[in-house]
């Protein structure tokens, strides 16, 4: 299978804000891509250029072998798009809403109760959207965008709004949007959100795409060290300093931690020692690899 | 065909479970229409309220044609107390206290309502001149026939029903499309329907039908009310006022298009709905008849699409006029429409930012 997404060289200027600046990428077919960066970083713009939501200044996207703008309604039949969790006609219950945008893609309304129930609604069919929780109505937001099937499917922030829990409740119906082959796109700006869900993830800011691969791959790319941390009365902070391989170690109140690039030989050596009591281990995260491309601190 | 009767299913039901659009659309303006069409329905009709002081002759010897007549203009109470009359009198609660000494027929008034009293005393003469002719035994050389020019049953609920009708339906026309617009851009709705495969003929010929099948009702209503309850009689061709107001409709919408593309919030957007709608609405005759308008104020009431829309409906609905009264305004209307809609395309936008 072929690229489903080609962006390339996409440009964008507000004023003189270059809110996408010369961005190019493809996304594969049954490909979970991700978009990672702080707010105002050009994400939603990159993905509104993808969507065809507003034509670029400079460059070009594809979709499915399509332009993406000018407007096309045949693209769009293929494609679905969730903006944010309050795109709802007003006052209809959840059962209206889903039944409705499935008709604007002629799709009977038996299928729009099937998604109601795939994503977990059904006791909720008969309850207005304003009454729902921020999660159901994101779960919901995204079945109406996914009612005609769609091959590809941009979700903008879909956790964006959601405390810590019910985003974590909101990954097990993200991570399986692409088990059937569908391309996912989604744009986030936690780092851990990406790490979970994402195949390959594009970390943007400035207008820019700093780096792009999967996130196992950034993080090994950066040989960044691995922490672990035992028990203090497992091992001395001098007899850690004397295993092979440790590069730095640290005394906590409650733990001694150690820093290696060769965790492998560094865990054998305290398993030898029978000091694996408290073990924590600790390899870097793609806030890690944000702070070595841009210099500072990752703000979400 | 499937996305446009869902989208217009989807506005009907938003539309129904909306309280607050429902009562300023539909329940406020019957509200005006209850107490113009009830409430001041008798005014100019009262009788002229009399004190009859001892016996009068002339009034207990009127053959019983002339009595009915004279007790359809006077509302008489009888006392024997001459003092208590007069000061009722002063207090304005009776235009006038007879008294008879002889063939004197004595009346007081108070100077306080020169007009009323006067009317009083001219119709009080004129029986007096009645009861002198007879007296002659001689039939009166000359007769007053008179007959006014207007249906018989031509009441103050013949007029306010299309003027309120007006206002009611620019009201909801102008508001409903506005605050759809801006409430769907703001949520980004308006945005989610433009990436779905839908024509844009689809969503805005469901938002015209809506609003269309709402000013309907309303007339339904409207109409239904002022026939049952008070006594609306409409003139032949009064289903001429469904196409016109099917025009107004558009023009209206217009205006609301225009509102809601112009601001971002709801709230601005109606308030610009109402600084166009509520001063049109007194401009144009919809809450007081024009008739006897300055003539600057009929110039001014010219401009507006509401002064249109109200005397259309007013020569089809109740002045007995035929289907040409309703070329002109439809005409004006429908060019009003395009001329706003053109204008809203300047700013219309499918996002916010």
């Amino acid at each position: 299978m072929g690229d489903v997404i080609c962006a390339n060289n996409l440009a964008k200027s507000y004023g003189s804000l270059r809110a996408v600046d010369d961005v190019s990428f493809s996304v594969r077919s049954g490909e979970f891509f991700g978009i990672l960066g702080p707010n105002g970083a050009g994400k939603t713009t990159t993905l509104e250029i993808l969507e065809g939501r507003r034509p670029a200044d400079a460059g070009e996207a594809t979709l499915l072998g399509t332009p993406s703008w000018p407007r096309n309604p045949s693209l769009l039949r293929r494609i679905g798009v969730q903006l944010q969790a309050s795109s709802f006609f007003e006052r209809l219950t959840a059962r209206e809403q889903i039944r409705t945008f499935a008709a604007l893609y002629d799709v009977p309304a038996s299928t729009a109760d099937e998604w109601l129930g795939r994503v977990g609604l059904e006791d909720k069919a008969d309850s207005r959207t304003d009454k729902l929780s921020g999660g159901q109505k994101q779960r919901l937001s995204i079945a109406c965008s996914l009612v005609h099937d769609p091959e590809l499917v941009f979700l903008d922030e879909p956790t964006g709004s959601l405390d810590p829990q019910a985003r974590r409740n909101l990954w097990d119906l993200l991570s399986s949007l692409n088990d059937n082959g569908r391309t996912v796109v989604l744009t986030t700006h936690h780092m851990e959100e990406a790490e979970a869900l994402c195949d390959r993830v594009a970390i943007m800011d400035h207008g820019k795409i700093l780096e792009l691969d999967s996130p196992a791959a950034l993080v090994r790319g950066l040989d960044a060290p691995v922490r672990m941390s035992v028990a203090r009365d497992a091992i001395t902070a001098s007899e850690a300093a004397a295993i092979e391989g440790v590069d730095e170690v640290e005394e906590l109140p409650d733990a001694v931690r150690l820093s290696t690039r060769s965790p492998a030989t560094v865990l054998t050596a305290l398993a030898r020692r029978h000091a694996l009591d408290g073990l924590q281990v600790q390899g870097a995260t793609l806030e890690d690899v944000f702070l070595t491309l841009t210099g500072r601190e990752y703000r979400a | 065909m499937s996305a446009f009767v869902s989208l217009a299913t989807a506005m009907v039901k938003g539309f129904v479970r909306d309280r607050e659009a429902v009562f300023f659309s539909v329940f406020f303006p019957l509200m005006f229409l209850v107490l113009f069409g009830g409430v001041f329905a008798d005014q100019g009709q009262s009788k002229i309220d009399m004190i009859q002081v001892g016996d009068v002759a002339l009034l207990e010897e009127m053959p019983a044609p002339a009595r009915a007549a004279f007790d359809d203009a006077f509302e008489v109470t009888t006392t024997d107390d001459a003092d208590s009359a007069l000061s009722e009198l002063r207090k304005g609660d009776v235009t006038l206290v007879v008294e008879q000494r002889g063939d004197e027929i004595v009346v007081r008034y108070s100077e306080a309502d020169q007009v009323e009293a006067a009317v009083a005393k001219g119709t009080l003469q004129s029986f007096v001149q009645t009861a002198n002719v007879m007296a002659t035994g001689m039939p009166a050389k000359y007769q007053v026939k008179s007959d006014r020019v207007e249906d018989a049953s031509l009441q103050t609920i013949q007029f306010v029903t299309p003027g309120l009708l007006g206002w009611a339906i620019a009201t909801s026309a102008t508001f409903g499309a506005a605050v759809t617009l801006v409430g769907w851009r703001s949520t980004k709705l308006l945005r989610r329907i433009r990436l779905a495969p839908v024509s844009t003929t689809s969503v805005v010929g469901a938002r015209i039908g809506v609003t269309l099948l709402i000013a309907l009702g309303q007339m339904a209503i409207f109409l239904g009310l002022a026939m049952v309850v008070f006594g609306l009689r409409l003139t032949g061709f009064w289903w001429m006022a469904v196409p016109l107001l099917v025009t107004g409709t558009l023009a209206f919408m217009a205006l609301g298009l225009l509102a809601g593309s112009v601001f971002k919030t709801v709230e601005a957007a109606s308030a610009l709905a109402n600084i166009f709608v509520l001063p049109m609405a007194f401009l144009s005759g919809s809450f007081f008849s024009l008739d006897d308008a300055p003539r600057w104020l009929d110039v001014v009431s010219h401009l507006l699409p509401l002064r249109y829309l109200n005397d259309g409906m007013l020569d089809v609905m109740v002045r007995g006029q035929g289907p040409g009264a309703v070329v002109l305004p439809m005409a004006v209307l429908l060019g009003f429409a395009l001329v706003v809609v053109l204008i809203s395309s300047r700013f219309f936008k499918w996002d916010d930012d």
